[in-house]
């Protein structure tokens, strides 16, 4: 019983993704683009559950489908409207080329899979009760991984002076320049 | 026991290749940026999911830096946004042929 609705909740939550997944790539208002981008991750956060990542899926809603997406949205607003038209006046070479490039890639990946990783993908590890608890990413990043913790606060902080000075206005003095 | 781990990175690739669609089809660097989060996420969901089939959280861990990492670039990304939109630039990745404003 249990087993059946796993499955269930696999079926629901990739259709969910992928179908926003398109959603997003051919809406032409950016708004709903966005906001079918936060059912995309929220349905990606359901998939990492199933994958036992919970810390991973907690912090999925909190930072992309919250934070991100709320910047995300209030750019889109402060922006306006401007939607695009993608699909006007017909298949361009532009888009003949791209479905090309993405459907090769798509075949090529299926096709590593299916050849060489087949079997090897069948079973997965045994795993202790708590793997991917908050208590156990947070021993595992303060020991093993703390390198990637510090470099990360200064990516971020990078980030953060950049969008400081990337949004600031432009005075005269520094146009002259 | 629910779906194989092979499923998981059957989906990862085909969310992948969504983002990629989006990122080559789309004009407007709004959508490419959104395009971009769908790939990211894509492999994140690969990341997660050979993470479970090892059963080491290292991947797990990979998957939380790539997070950080995509908030950064979504950072400096709707910077430029604004920064062109400011400048009354066209936001059409066709017509941004010039980096000097």
């Amino acid at each position: 019983m249990g087993n059946v609705l796993v499955w269930i909740v696999w079926f629901v939550a990739v259709f969910a993704c992928l179908g926003s997944g398109i959603a997003v790539i051919s809406f032409t208002n950016p708004f709903f683009s966005a906001l079918a981008l936060i059912g995309n991750l929220a349905s990606l956060a359901a998939l990492y559950l199933l994958l036992s990542a919970e810390f991973v899926a907690a912090a999925q809603v909190l930072v992309y489908a919250g934070a991100v997406m709320v910047m995300f949205l209030f750019v889109i607003a402060y922006l306006g409207d401007r939607a695009e038209s993608p699909w006007a006046g017909g298949p361009s070479v532009q888009t003949l080329f791209a479905v090309g490039a993405a459907g090769a890639l798509l075949v090529e990946v299926i096709t590593v899979l299916s050849l060489a990783a087949g079997d090897n993908l069948r079973t997965a590890a045994r795993i202790s009760d708590d793997f991917g608890s908050p208590g156990q990413i947070g021993r595992v990043f303060l020991s093993d991984h703390l390198l990637a913790f510090e470099i990360t606060s200064i990516v971020l902080l990078a980030a953060a002076v950049g969008g400081v000075i990337l949004g600031s206005e432009r005075t005269a003095q520094d146009s002259e320049s | 026991m629910g779906p194989d781990i092979i499923w998981y990175v059957a989906v990862s690739a085909a969310l992948f290749s969504i983002g990629a669609l989006g990122v080559l089809l789309r004009r407007s660097p709004l959508t490419i940026l959104l395009s971009l989060e769908i790939m990211l996420n894509g492999a994140n969901l690969a990341l997660i999911a050979f993470a479970r089939h090892g059963g080491e959280p290292t991947g797990q861990i990979f998957a939380l830096t790539v997070m950080a990492v995509a908030a950064s670039e979504v950072v400096v990304g709707l910077g430029l946004i604004v920064a062109l939109a400011r400048d009354r630039l066209a936001l059409d990745v066709d017509k941004l042929r010039h980096l000097r404003g």
